[in-house]
């Protein structure tokens, strides 16, 4: 199987208190250099708690944010400094606000119309006959396109950002957390029209969520981001039931799940790291009950067959 | 348009506005008046009085009638203060978006150009400008619009930022607009409204500075007058012949006056929060309108609603936000309440102690029992003292919920000075106690800390504490963890659960996660649509659901541990609460539903421990009781 | 704290600089010759020529400007030719009087203001609100001038309460009574305009505020009403009235200007007038710099209290 994208250390920093004259106050390294590859076909589930990087990641991918270091190849071919037109037609985005990525003061017909003009020069009636197609693709009904965003629900609103997606025609789609904002009965129909609609067009799919079960039922394989770097990677049904990195496990353990009693998996009160003073070593070493003397030294890398775990004393 | 209607409803922008076109009419025809020569003197005639012979207003100092040169400065006062403001407008707003859009550098260098043209005392400006320039009535106009276009940038940048960051600029990119186009197509409309409400509002007040202008003599010179002159050169002769100085002055204060009456209309019927009310304050304590009979006390629970009712009534719209909700809570029992977005889960909660926002809240019917005694509808003063003494609140996003000025130390001791006469010191040691009972580590400094100093698990234990600083008997969590990390919300959940069982305290849970009401809550009551529709112990309704949304609001959850797999969606969408379907509210997306559930009201039954608003449960229940 | 002032006042060295850089180009912007407007049409090209050279007009701009702000930052504004004395000496003695002025309405704009703003808010579409929300919009209506002119025929010449103009009387005592005498009406008649302003963004910040969840925090722990309008609600809002007192300071310090015409009150902006009016360039430049200068110092004195107000703000 070909792959489809492929991230060789890409890497975001950002530069905090930037002063007139003088060197800026800090640097805050959002993203620590990501190497992923992505076959064609695949959902790749992102998880990680706020802060960790995950939509720094994904903006990136999508061009809206400058990466620091490192390449991006989509099915092979590199997508340094292009515009975000050409990054348009190969890699789409669906945000996670569904109600303020629609411009209020449009109708949905020109928010449609738009990626269908500027990226694939169609004419009215070109537009017309592929919208109506799109809108039958996402279980829209016609009659919505002349209306204004702030009459929809957040799952119907949702899916014309999934449509706005497909009017693009790229084969990979990023989706960053695109249900939190929806309620639980809307998530599951939106999760599922994704499903089919991957199946359907062959698309690959970067999912980014903070909720492990519904990252866990949406991928064929989980990427586990712990402030700014991906710590364990492997099939989504091994990660979460067998993970090998002690943070994967405590986000596994933290999940209320019924029929579990409840505990707190870490006695004390713990915090991230401060990002303007990364601590030495293993960024996990401070909450982690299995530090030993090298992890205050190394930074450990990703390392393992299918299930590769960035740790010093995995689990497994 | 529903914008005239909106004007049209606001009285006085009516009024203003049919000033405002009376004047701007009168100035119009002006020209066509048989009206005498505004600049031709006749000193043999001067200070005529008002109603005199052949000028009704009377004449000036140079005996020129004054009704002539009213209008006729009127005209050119109005003419001034429109073209001055759309210049300023235009202008600076151009600039602003530019500033805003682009932002890092471009913005860096507009912004202190307009921090610098800010910093001189405004009409200060206008005069160096007019000295430069010259006296005359265009070198104002041009001073005046000058001075105003780095308040027009300034506002109309901080509105650009606000919008270049919203998503739909990122997917206007992504969909292959470039720069200019966006500005244009996706910036500009949603700025228009802005610029139009900041124009509206400051035209009154540029006519008033040209007009002062002209009245030190800078603006419009003799002959010609506009009102500003015509006031400045009145005021020798203001204690002799007052009357020629209060006619100009009288028409400026009707002119600005309509204005700015106009322009408040204009502000009122763009901005969407006025438009949907949000801008009305909320008063201490929700209002009461109870139709119905009011429900007696029962059985022994610390905390009892019977049949609580609370709307909205917003214009001529009523959202049943609770439409009879009864449940109940003992002493150190946790009440799980779960629900979608919108079943009335907050309002329920907050109900309880008179803090549902009102207007447009209305409790109409049902009784909240606190110890047997009923809190909806007793004086304001009696539910303050029960508030956070007796029942407690602890809401969802913490650092919107504690007050961001305050420290969090003193926000504790207010907590507990509002109830109890204990000095500043005893408080302040009880809330050093409060912050060790949440496990809040170096709890003596952290009592320093404002809350934006903090993480959001550790503003949560602070909010947590807050609500145990009078030893409340009931607490009411909404949604205490939604905005938590997992992690944090495991370490959350299980000290509530910890002080739960200390204390003794009666908790009230609300949630949207099934997870987290099985891991902490004894009973659990579904909310839908303003109702609940099952309740009973958790372990059960989550075995064995007998209402079929519950069963299938289950069903639609993802459970870690499954692997991947398809999800049973339920189509369809809950009812929106001001336009509920007769009958049971869950038929429209039930798949068991019948004519029977969409006839009449259906009762919420109780079958031994349980209780169920369904026709067609999914399992055997116990006989009906 | 200290750091932080002084980080402010190092910030607005390049403010006053682009102040003086602004004002200089403005008055390059005139037209003609300068000594010829000063001499008049009448003036022989002689004398023309010397006062050019007196007044430095004969060398290039850039260098004129450096000239002038070295000088100035010697304390040396340049000499008045209408007055025919130095300029900071006469903007000085101007200045004091106009500060007595805009200051008194300062406090009261800001006391009366943010009262009234607050009491409308908390009785919201009560008897209280509409009374004062009518006078704000009267107030924010009618011109200084117009207000000030028609004070003086009512309660000075009509009703002979108060002193129909000037700071002092021409003879008798100058103590703070006559003061006060004579201060009242100006006073008034400048504040009522800013009143207007700071009472309207008073209540609507306090709508704003009192629709926050930290307000309903407060009362569900059960602080009682008038601790939540006053100390949670005002707080909260003085975020955003603080500012907007800052720019009613450069109003009143502005519209001074009016009121001193009116009053026959010796300050500076009826100096600046007079000085426009017979061109004399130095006056201008001097006196509106100087007195931009006290703004930004002031504004310095707003950001730090904007910064004790509020710990988000970065010190
Ligand atoms: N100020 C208001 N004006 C009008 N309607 C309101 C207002 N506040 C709430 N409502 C309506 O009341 C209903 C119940 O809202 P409520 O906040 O109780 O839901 P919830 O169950 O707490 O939802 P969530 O899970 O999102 O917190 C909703 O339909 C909502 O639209
Ligand atoms: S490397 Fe060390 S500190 Fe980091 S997770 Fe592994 S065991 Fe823990
Ligand atoms: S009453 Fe009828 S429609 Fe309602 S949930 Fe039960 S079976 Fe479904
Ligand atoms: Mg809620």
């Amino acid at each position: 199987m070909s792959i489809a994208l492929k991230l060789d250390a890409l890497s975001k920093t950002f530069v905090v208190g930037k002063q007139l004259f003088g060197p800026p106050k800090g640097r805050v390294h959002a993203v620590h250099p990501v190497t992923l590859e992505v076959p064609e076909g695949e959902t790749l589930g992102i998880v990680g708690e706020s802060g960790c990087g995950k939509s720094t990641l994904a903006r990136m991918l999508v061009g809206l944010l400058e990466p620091s270091g490192g390449s991006i190849e989509i099915a092979g071919k590199p997508l340094d400094n292009a515009d975000p037109a050409v990054f348009g037609k190969r890699i789409q985005y669906v945000f996670q606000d569904p109600i303020s990525s629609l411009n209020p003061r449009k109708t949905v017909r020109q928010i449609m119309e738009v990626p269908l003009k500027r990226l694939h020069g169609m004419d009215k009636a070109q537009r017309d006959r592929r919208i109506s197609e799109i809108f039958a693709q996402v279980n829209l009904r016609e009659e919505f396109l002349d209306r204004y965003p702030h009459e929809f629900s957040g799952g119907q609103a949702q899916r014309i950002g999934i449509a706005r997606a497909l009017a693009a025609e790229a084969k990979i789609l990023i989706l960053d957390e695109p249900v939190s904002a929806l309620d639980v009965s809307v998530q599951a129909q939106v999760l599922n029209l994704l499903a089919e609609l991957k199946q359907r067009l062959g698309l690959t799919y970067l999912f980014i969520s903070h909720d492990l079960a519904v990252v866990e039922a949406v991928s064929d394989r989980v990427a586990v981001l712990y402030f700014g770097s991906v710590v364990e990677i492997g099939r989504a049904e091994d990660v979460f039931a067998n993970p090998r990195h002690p943070y994967t496990k405590l986000l596994a353990d933290s999940a209320p799940v019924v029929g579990r009693p409840l505990t707190a998996p870490e006695g004390r009160e713990t915090e991230l790291p401060d990002p303007l003073n990364p601590p030495k070593g293993c960024a996990f070493r401070a909450r982690c009950p299995y530090a030993g003397e090298r992890c205050g030294e190394e930074v450990p890398r990703l390392e393992g067959e299918t299930q590769l775990a960035a740790c010093f004393h995995p689990l497994r | 348009m529903s914008f005239l209607s909106l004007l049209a409803r606001n009285r006085l922008a009516l009024a203003g506005l049919i000033v405002m076109a009376l004047v701007v009419l009168l100035a119009l025809v002006t020209p066509i008046l048989p009206l005498a020569d505004p600049d031709v003197t006749n000193t043999g005639n001067r200070f005529l009085k008002p109603f005199s012979e052949g000028a009704l207003l009377g004449t000036d100092h140079l005996g020129r009638d004054l009704l002539s040169r009213l209008l006729w400065g009127t005209r050119l006062s109005l003419a001034v203060g429109f073209a001055a403001a759309v210049i300023a407008a235009v202008l600076g707003a151009a600039v602003g978006i530019i500033a805003g859009y682009y932002g890092g550098r471009v913005d860096n260098l507009i912004m202190r150009g307009v921090d610098m043209l800010m910093a001189f005392p405004y009409i200060l400006l206008a005069l160096a400008i007019v000295a430069a320039l010259g006296p005359g009535l265009l070198n104002a106009l041009i001073a005046v619009a000058a001075v105003n276009i780095p308040f027009f940038a300034r506002n109309i940048r901080g509105i650009t930022v606000g919008i270049a960051h919203k998503e739909f600029v990122d997917a206007a990119k992504l969909a292959g607009m470039g720069d200019a186009r966006i500005i244009v197509s996706e910036v500009l409309p949603n700025v228009v409204p802005v610029i139009v409400i900041a124009m509206s509002t400051t035209v009154g007040w540029m006519i008033l500075e040209t007009a002062g202008l002209s009245f030190l003599g800078l603006g419009s010179q003799p002959p010609q007058a506009d009102l500003g002159s015509m006031l400045g050169e009145a005021r020798s002769a203001l204690i002799t012949n007052p009357h020629t100085s209060v006619v100009p002055g009288v028409m400026i204060l009707i002119i600005v006056m309509a204005i700015n009456l106009l322009g408040d209309g204009v502000r009122d019927a763009l901005d969407p929060r006025l438009r949907s009310g949000a801008l009305t304050r909320p008063m201490a304590a929700t209002m009461v309108q109870r139709k119905g009979p009011v429900p007696d006390p029962q059985g022994d629970n610390v905390l009892d609603l019977r049949g609580l009712e609370t709307q909205f009534h917003v214009k001529d719209r009523i959202y049943r936000a609770v439409g009879g909700v009864s449940w109940g809570v003992k002493p150190g029992e946790c009440l799980g309440i779960i629900g979608e977005s919108g079943s009335g889960k907050s309002v329920t909660a907050l109900s309880v102690m008179g803090l549902v926002a009102s207007p447009p809240g209305v409790i109409t019917g049902g009784a909240v029992f606190y110890k047997g005694e009923d809190l909806v509808g007793a004086p304001y003063e009696r539910l303050r003292s029960l508030r956070g003494r007796e029942v407690a609140y602890i809401f969802q996003d913490p650092l919107a919920t504690l007050h961001p000025l305050y420290k969090v130390g003193d926000q504790l001791v207010e907590a507990i000075r509002v109830h109890h006469h204990v000095s500043d010191k005893e408080a302040r040691a009880k809330a050093l106690g409060l912050l060790k009972d949440v496990r809040i580590p170096n709890a003596e400094s952290r009592l320093e800390n404002y809350p934006h100093e903090m993480s959001g698990g550790m503003r949560q234990r602070v909010g947590i504490a807050m609500a145990l600083a009078n030893d409340p008997e009931v607490i009411i969590a909404d949604e205490p963890t939604t905005a938590l990390d997992v992690t944090v919300q495991a370490q959350i959940l299980s000290l509530l659960d910890t002080l739960r069982r200390e204390k003794g305290l009666a908790i009230v849970f609300i949630t949207h996660d099934f997870g987290v009401v099985a891991q902490l809550c004894d009973r659990v009551a579904v909310m839908y649509a303003g109702r609940i529709v099952e309740e009973g112990p958790t372990q059960i309704v989550l075995d064995a659901p007998a209402h079929p949304y519950t069963r299938r609001l289950i069903a639609c959850v993802p459970e870690l541990g499954e692997g991947k797999r398809a999800l049973h969606a339920i189509p369809g969408l809950p009812p929106a609460v001001n336009d509920l379907p007769p009958g049971c509210a869950f038929a429209p997306r039930c798949d068991k539903a019948t004519e029977a559930c969409r006839q009449g009201e259906i009762a919420l039954d109780a079958f031994g421990a349980r209780k169920l608003r369904c026709l067609f449960p999914e399992t055997e229940l116990e006989a009906a009781q | 704290m200290g750091s932080y002032i002084l980080k402010r006042l190092v910030s607005a060295i390049p403010v006053l600089l682009g102040i003086t850089v602004i004002v200089f180009a403005i008055m390059a912007l005139i037209p003609g010759d300068p000594a010829t407007a000063i001499l008049g049409s009448y003036a022989t090209p002689e004398n023309v020529e010397k006062l050019n050279r007196d007044l430095g007009l004969d060398k290039p701009a850039v260098q004129r400007y450096f000239i002038w702000l070295f000088n100035m930052m010697q304390g040396d504004f340049g000499r008045s030719f209408s007055l025919n004395r130095p300029v900071l000496d006469e903007v000085l003695d101007r200045f004091g009087a106009t500060l007595v002025l805009a200051g008194t309405s300062f406090v009261l704009c800001s006391l009366i203001g943010v009262a009234a703003g607050v009491v409308s808010a908390a009785r919201q579409y009560g008897f209280a609100d509409k009374a004062i929300t009518f006078v704000v919009l009267l107030g924010i209506s009618i011109p200084s001038f117009f207000l000030g002119m028609m004070m003086i025929l009512i309660f000075a010449v009509q009703l002979r309460w108060f002193p129909a103009s000037g700071m002092w009387p021409i003879y008798g005592d100058r103590n703070l009574l006559v003061l006060l005498d004579h201060l009242l009406m100006p006073a008034l008649a400048l504040a009522v305009v800013a009143t207007g302003v700071v009472a309207r963004l008073s209540r609507s910040a306090m709508l704003e505020v009192l629709r926050q969840d930290y307000i309903r925090t407060a009362r569900a722990k059960g602080v009682p009403e008038r601790g939540v309008i006053w100390r949670h609600a005002l707080r909260a809002a003085m975020v955003s009235i603080i500012p907007v007192l800052g720019i009613q300071a450069g109003f009143v310090l502005s519209g001074a200007v009016y009121i001193e015409m009116v009053f026959q009150w010796p300050g500076v902006g009826r100096m600046l007038v007079d000085a426009i009016l017979k061109r004399d360039i130095l006056l201008v430049q001097g006196g509106v710099v100087f007195v931009a200068a006290c703004y930004v110092g002031f504004n310095i004195v707003v950001d730090v209290a904007q910064s004790l107000l509020d710990p988000r703000i970065k010190t």
